[in-house]
């Protein structure tokens, strides 16, 4: 790896790139070797805070550097990969080094021990809690996609409902999470619903955003070749609105996970991550907490960037097909 | 409800002309219609609703009873499955104005409760947010390195760990309404921090070009043209981020042991099967986002006046 550093950073001075990866990394192994092995912790070890204190300087001039790098994909992206690691080593050796209590804050290495020790319980959990995620991400979305359609076709509709879908995005919706708890039971129905309705307004707002952001030009195009409303509709201005579509499918996948997982606190079967994450809490075992919520985290990272492709090929296809 | 002003001052109608008067009439109307579409949605599904409970109480009383008695009875019920608009609001106005303000059943005890976590950690959430964004502007390394985390860390459901933290909080001694802050102000940063970063990096290199000429430093670069440019996009995050700083407000309040502010209240109301008092308590969180948002969009008036932007 570190030859292909030096290759692209030849104007940098490679060499000294190189030694500096070799250096760093060799520095971090003999870190985590030193705390997670026995000897003096905390005030009695001066030598690792130092080293520590050095490394980390060290660690900023070689990202300074790889920052400058211009380059293949996999290159730009070594940068913040390499700064994810060093957060998590320093993480690691801070909090075992200093021998922080695990109830305020455990080791990464401990989190990921949780979450190999308790696959057993948080893998049902976390089918509970997707399977909710993704039915009220889908019903809120495609609600929220139909109403901008009907809204769109009848004007009175779309001034009545745009002030107040405004309206519902500086109101904390997910407060009725424990009201749809009591409706539809404690089951990943009730949290599929809060998902909906969390989901809802931000696909409304942004299809209509979407929608009305064909320029005139086009329109005026589609009426001279004399197409109805459904042949502009899904010829020209369905397709000129899905980056906004696309924006609110992503804005929704974390907030159908969040608002999920909340709903989870009011009332929930003995499963599902948010149900995990209050037991948990309550029994102190702060290190499954942390994992349930890495295990979340991870999903909703995933879920995101897997929208994010899918937009890729679509919204490419449509550029294209401008151009 | 929007018209009512105009129509009890026909004055400023006659100095502004018809013209006003059509004009929000034509945008106030279908809002107006919307909403009361859903009031009368709303009857009906209390009625709905609670049908079946009512029916078992009528029945259970023995005498004869007609559509109008049930109609009756489902929009007057204690523990409603969906209660009645007049109900909420008959709550609403105890809570607000019956209750004094402070006791444990008063609404506006609550909203107060709620809203100082939130503005503490609204406030916290924009400093913090604001450094963040103009370390990474001027940090190559913080740019390439830290930015792509901040972006990523808003796909990870920060708010799930809202209790955890009030329970580590409060075990090391701090009081609620910190520990609260501190949840409010993760959700606040993320937004503030994206948005200045954009807002920093707005000026046109030309101008930059121009601070150049002038020798100007980075501090005065900073001072005199980003932060004076970044301006419009703070407010914008901040209308975000406030919205956000209330439901972490809310949510950091959901774990037992929490006694006061919006967010126990609906947990209480949860547990004891209370839906007059949950549907209350949103009221009253609805109209706190409402307001805070509206403060903010009023002080980007205020600011942009003395900034001397164009109306």
């Amino acid at each position: 790896m570190s030859g292909r550093l030096a290759r692209s950073a030849r104007a940098r001075g490679p060499l000294t790139t190189a030694l500096m990866s070799i250096l760093l990394a060799a520095i971090a192994w003999w870190m985590l070797a030193r705390v997670l092995g026995p000897g003096p912790r905390g005030t009695g070890a001066p030598g690792l805070w130092t080293v520590l204190a050095l490394w980390a300087l060290l660690l900023w001039v070689a990202l300074g550097r790889l920052a400058t790098l211009r380059g293949t994909r996999a290159l730009r992206l070594l940068a913040p990969g390499l700064f994810g690691l060093a957060l998590l080593l320093v993480w690691e050796v801070l909090v075992v080094g200093w021998e922080v209590p695990r109830i305020m804050l455990p080791a990464p290495h401990q989190v990921v021990l949780a979450l190999a020790s308790r696959w057993e319980v948080l893998w049902p959990d976390f089918k509970q809690t997707a399977v909710a995620v993704l039915s009220g991400w889908v019903a809120g979305c495609g609600a929220g996609l139909l109403t901008a359609l009907l809204a769109d076709r009848f004007g009175v509709l779309r001034r009545g409902l745009l002030p107040l879908a405004g309206l519902a995005g500086a109101v904390p919706i997910v407060g009725i999470a424990p009201i749809l708890v009591m409706w539809f039971g404690f089951d990943w129905q009730s949290k599929a619903a809060v998902a909906a309705v969390v989901t809802f307004f931000p696909m409304l707002v942004n299809t209509l955003a979407g929608l009305a952001a064909t320029e005139p030009m086009y329109r005026d195009l589609m009426r001279t070749y004399g197409a109805s409303h459904l042949d502009t509709l899904t010829k020209l201005r369905l397709p000129s609105a899905l980056p906004f579509v696309f924006n609110a499918l992503k804005i929704n996948s974390t907030l159908a996970l969040i608002s999920a997982i909340v709903a989870e606190f009011f009332g929930s079967p003995i499963y599902g991550l948010g149900f995990r994450i209050s037991a948990e809490v309550a029994r102190m075992n702060v290190d499954v907490v942390w994992a349930a919520i890495a295990l979340a985290a991870l999903a909703g990272s995933l879920f995101y960037g897997l929208i994010a492709l899918f937009e890729r090929g679509m919204t490419s296809w449509h550029q294209s097909y401008h151009s | 409800m929007k018209t009512e002003p105009a129509a009890t001052a026909p004055e400023a109608v006659t100095l502004r002309g018809r013209g006003v008067l059509a004009e929000a009439s034509h945008h106030a109307s279908p809002v107006l219609g919307v909403v009361l579409a859903l009031l009368v949605l709303w009857y009906a599904f209390a009625v709905a609703l609670n049908a079946p409970r009512v029916t078992e109480q009528l029945d259970g009383l023995g005498a004869r009873w007609g559509a109008r008695e049930l109609v009756l009875a489902a929009w007057s019920m204690e523990r409603p499955v969906l209660p009645a608009p007049h109900q909420i609001a008959q709550a609403f106005w105890q809570g607000v104005f019956e209750a004094a303000p402070d006791s444990p059943r008063s609404l506006v005890f609550h909203a107060g409760v709620t809203l100082s976590a939130t503005l503490l950690g609204f406030a916290l959430g924009m400093v913090l947010g604001v450094l963040l964004a103009i370390g990474v502007v001027h940090s190559r390394v913080l740019d390439r390195g830290l930015l792509p985390w901040i972006i990523a860390s808003q796909t990870i459901p920060i708010l799930a760990i809202a209790p955890m933290v009030v329970v580590v909080l409060g075990s090391l001694g701090l009081p609620p309404l910190a520990s609260k802050a501190v949840i409010s102000m993760y959700l606040c940063f993320f937004p503030v921090a994206v948005g200045m970063v954009k807002g920093l990096r707005s000026p046109k290199v030309l101008q930059l070009d121009l601070m150049h000429t002038y020798r100007a430093s980075h501090l005065q670069v900073l001072l005199k043209l980003r932060l004076p440019s970044a301006v419009p996009f703070l407010f914008a995050s901040a209308k975000v981020a406030v919205t956000a700083s209330l439901v972490g407000a809310i949510v950091g309040e959901l774990p037992t042991g929490a006694q006061a502010g919006l967010g126990a209240r609906l947990l209480s109301g949860s547990y004891f099967g209370q839906t007059i008092q949950i549907w209350s308590a949103l009221l009253m969180a609805s109209l706190l986002g409402v307001l805070l948002v509206a403060a903010i969009s009023l002080s980007q008036r205020l600011v942009g006046r003395a900034m001397g932007a164009r109306a």
